[in-house]
């Protein structure tokens, strides 16, 4: 942790607490804006959540619950809710945590930050009501022309404007403890991560702005906005804030590492420079939603997604080596230095924070890295672009990657920002492996339904009523009912989540003043009180080499898996393409 | 002394990456560099290319370049109220897309190049050719010259699969492949962009 320095600080006296578990001062301000913030991304994602179950329900043809009015209205909900107020809120307190709490200061513009609140509360409030009136079923792209509410554009812009002023107000706080050097040295890597994060941001909003101010004015008929241009546009904020969300995910891998089993950063250079890495490239790897669209050519759509976006996949594999080798090396450092995979057997197993990063990281790679970067293939994108294989992805992405990691960090957060214990302790410990099973499971079947060129946004695939009879293959209907299960079994878990920490927060039990692990084992996770990031291992101890896979074997056995079953999965996309019609 | 994620790191952090740091590094660089040299390769060597000829156009005009392809090829039978199109090897066929219908119907011979061009009126569509999975964006105001050689007879489906308003999931055409009465040999992969 970042040692404070004495008396230079110049807030008043009960502006802030001193964590009796980490001894971090922990401000006031800071505090109830991380706790406004996570309150709320909570509520999205219950919202978020139920259209889920709705949505699957009537993807599932046995069941096919909804009306097809209904089935894209709540299809709309559901992206709206996850991928942009969920997602968002608990990136603001992210960025609060990684700014004012991990560098002892406190907020700067603590007043602007409850106005940004206010605003994004607004803007997403205006939102939720033209998609809940039935006033924009655009769904979460709402591509232009298709045409919404104007008050459904301005919600995003005044959702946005609020986002953007906390992101200064991030930068303002990291200025603020420089100057008064509430810490010494560099930022800690969690912090360094979440500027990363706040960067594309700020890059991701001023696309936001660049797109939904005119489309705001073209949806009061001021003036017209071209549907490829909206395209190009939309996407440098639809995919940039999805790296946000990976910035912001790879910080709380790192932040979780730490926190449950004293993870080290094996080495900052390469941490750091994989990080600036997604900042430099990021924007031009939206390109890979265009791959088959008539406004660019092949030239443009090659530079973009291999030059470009290879650098920041580059970038992801780099993290997906380090997070684990900071895992196994920070272990060995402490002594489970057993065999190859020693460390990873003796792993805290029961901690959800630590579960819930190694889930998350697993699925992240496995599943959505290498379906993502396979897809975003110029040509590939053929027999991917708009299946059921693309929310198969991201769902790999987001939710088995970003959401999992957010869960498991919350357990954290409640002990360390809220001051309670954990509710229902015991079921938050299995609540990992239930919502990462269940997602699994989903993204594998839909994936593979989508290889038999299911549609995604479809009400109904049995097409009834359509001109032309349409039957899938036995296999793909086989795979929705899987999904479906899959599906429901994740939201079981986002369930277990949603009451862990909404019981904790509101009617759970003060943490107390005894922070050792006779008056918390059970009730907390047990890095809250075994607290192995604050004792760092010195440099002098000998790690046993194992031969060429040296002082990190189990990482490097690991990560050699993941590159082949990359380079299996990318090359069977090849083979599939090379039957399909000749196109060019 | 190591740090932690949550550690402000002391004085120089630049420092030397560890040697599977370094070893890893490597072989995903290397990787990034193939995934980088396949999509160009493809454009030379491999037959599946989204290249195609890409124009703007207003879709007035592009209603009556479907409406004289209508009247130049068609073989006078409609189904479901949509004309059925029969454009000769090495023509230019086109297509449009509509709420909620994809007009006209084409018979198609297999072997034989055509170039298909995909053009919307209203709002976004989407282009999948069923059973085989072939995805194209259909984006107003443009027009997707595509050069299409069908291997394969068969009675093919064109499901809509872009979100394009409330009847979107009944919008599905119909593209019929007939056998070819050519050589077979005709319909090898050529390879390449041609």
């Amino acid at each position: 942790m970042s040692t404070p320095a004495a008396g230079t600080a110049t807030a008043p006296a009960g502006a802030f607490r001193v964590c009796p578990t980490t001894g971090l001062k922990v401000y006031r301000d800071a505090e109830a804006l991380i706790k406004a913030n996570a309150v709320v991304a909570t509520v999205a994602l219950l919202i978020g959540g139920v259209a889920a179950i709705l949505v699957l329900l009537t993807r599932w043809q046995t069941v096919h619950l909804l009306s097809d009015v209904q089935f894209y209205r709540w299809l709309t909900i559901h992206g709206m809710n996850m991928l942009i107020f969920f997602i968002m809120f608990f990136e603001m307190a992210v960025l609060y945590f990684a700014s004012a709490v991990l560098l002892n200061c406190r907020v700067a513009g603590a007043k602007l930050g409850w106005l940004a609140f206010g605003l994004m509360v607004g803007g997403a409030g205006l939102v939720e009501w033209t998609m809940f009136t039935g006033r924009a079923d655009v769904l979460f792209t709402s591509y232009v022309p298709l045409r919404a509410h104007p008050a459904f554009y301005l919600g995003v812009i005044l959702f946005a404007v609020g986002a953007i002023i906390v992101t200064t107000i991030f930068f303002a706080t990291l200025v603020l403890a420089k100057r008064e050097q509430t810490y010494t040295g560099s930022v800690p890597l969690v912090t360094f991560g979440a500027i990363t994060a706040a960067i594309i941001a700020a890059i991701t909003l001023a696309h936001g702005a660049a797109i939904y101010i005119p489309t705001f004015l073209w949806s009061i008929d001021v003036m017209n906005v071209d549907p490829q241009v909206y395209r190009l546009v939309w996407w440098g904020l639809g995919h940039s804030s999805q790296q946000i969300n990976v910035a912001a995910m790879v910080s709380v891998w790192y932040l979780l590492g730490a926190l449950t089993v004293g993870a080290v950063v094996v080495n900052e250079k390469i941490s750091r420079t994989a990080f600036v890495l997604y900042i430099l490239f990021i924007s031009m790897a939206s390109a890979h939603h265009l791959l088959v669209d008539p406004g660019f050519g092949p030239a443009w759509k090659v530079v973009n997604t291999s030059y470009f976006m290879y650098m920041a996949v580059l970038a992801s594999m780099l993290h997906g080596f380090t997070v684990p080798a900071g895992i196994e090396l920070g272990m060995r450092l402490r002594g489970f230095t057993q065999g190859i995979f020693g460390w990873l057997r003796r792993a805290p197993w029961g901690d959800p924070g630590f579960s819930a990063l190694c889930l998350s990281l697993v699925v992240f790679g496995f599943v959505g890295g290498i379906t993502g970067v396979t897809f975003g293939t110029e040509q590939i994108n053929i027999i991917a672009h708009n299946t059921l294989r693309i929310p198969g992805h991201f769902h790999a992405t987001v939710v088995s990657g970003t959401a999992l990691a957010f869960m498991g960090i919350t357990y954290y957060v409640i002990p360390l920002i809220f001051q309670k214990k954990v509710a229902f302790y015991g079921m938050a410990k299995l609540q990992p492996y239930v919502f990462s099973f269940g997602m699994l499971v989903f993204s594998l079947t839909m994936t593979f339904a989508g290889t038999f060129g299911v549609p995604r946004r479809h009400y109904d695939i049995s097409f009834v009523g359509a001109p032309f009879g349409v039957e899938y293959s036995p296999a793909a209907n086989l795979m929705i009912a899987i999904m479906a299960i899959g599906g429901l079994i994740g939201a079981v878990g986002g369930g277990m989540y949603i009451l862990t920490t909404v019981w904790s927060v509101f009617f759970g039990k003060p943490l107390g003043d005894d922070c050792t692990s006779a008056a918390l084992a059970g009730s907390v996770p047990p890095g809250v009180y075994s607290r192995p990031f604050t004792e760092l291992p010195t440099e002098d101890v000998e790690l046993e080499e194992h031969g060429r896979l040296g002082m990190m074997p189990g990482t490097m056995i690991l990560v050699f898996i993941f590159l082949l079953a990359f380079v299996v999965y990318y090359f069977a996309n090849w083979t599939l393409l090379s039957r399909l019609w000749q196109i060019g | 002394m190591y740090t932690t994620g949550v550690t402000s790191p002391q004085g120089v952090w630049w420092k030397p990456a560890h040697k599977q740091e370094r070893v890893w590094f490597t072989i995903a660089f290397i990787w990034c560099m193939v995934l980088f040299a396949m999509m160009p390769l493809w454009h030379m060597r491999g037959g599946q290319n989204p290249s195609g000829i890409r124009a703007r156009v207003e879709p007035s005009d592009y209603i009556a370049r479907v409406q004289q392809f209508v009247r130049d090829y068609g073989t006078g039978e409609s189904e479901a109220g949509i004309p059925v199109v029969a454009p000769p090897p090495g023509s230019d066929v086109y297509l449009l897309a509509a709420q909620y219908q994809w007009t006209p119907i084409l018979r198609l011979e297999q072997g034989a190049e055509y170039t298909l061009h995909l053009s919307s009126l209203d709002v976004n569509h989407g282009f999948n050719l069923y059973p085989f999975n072939v995805n194209f964006q259909v984006v107003p105001g443009y027009d997707y010259g595509l050069r299409v050689t069908p291997t394969e007879a068969g009675d093919y489906r064109i499901v809509c699969n872009e979100f394009c308003g409330v009847g979107h999931h009944i919008m599905v055409g119909r593209i019929i492949v007939e056998p070819s009465s050519d050589d077979v040999a005709l319909a090898e992969p050529q390879g390449g962009d041609r």
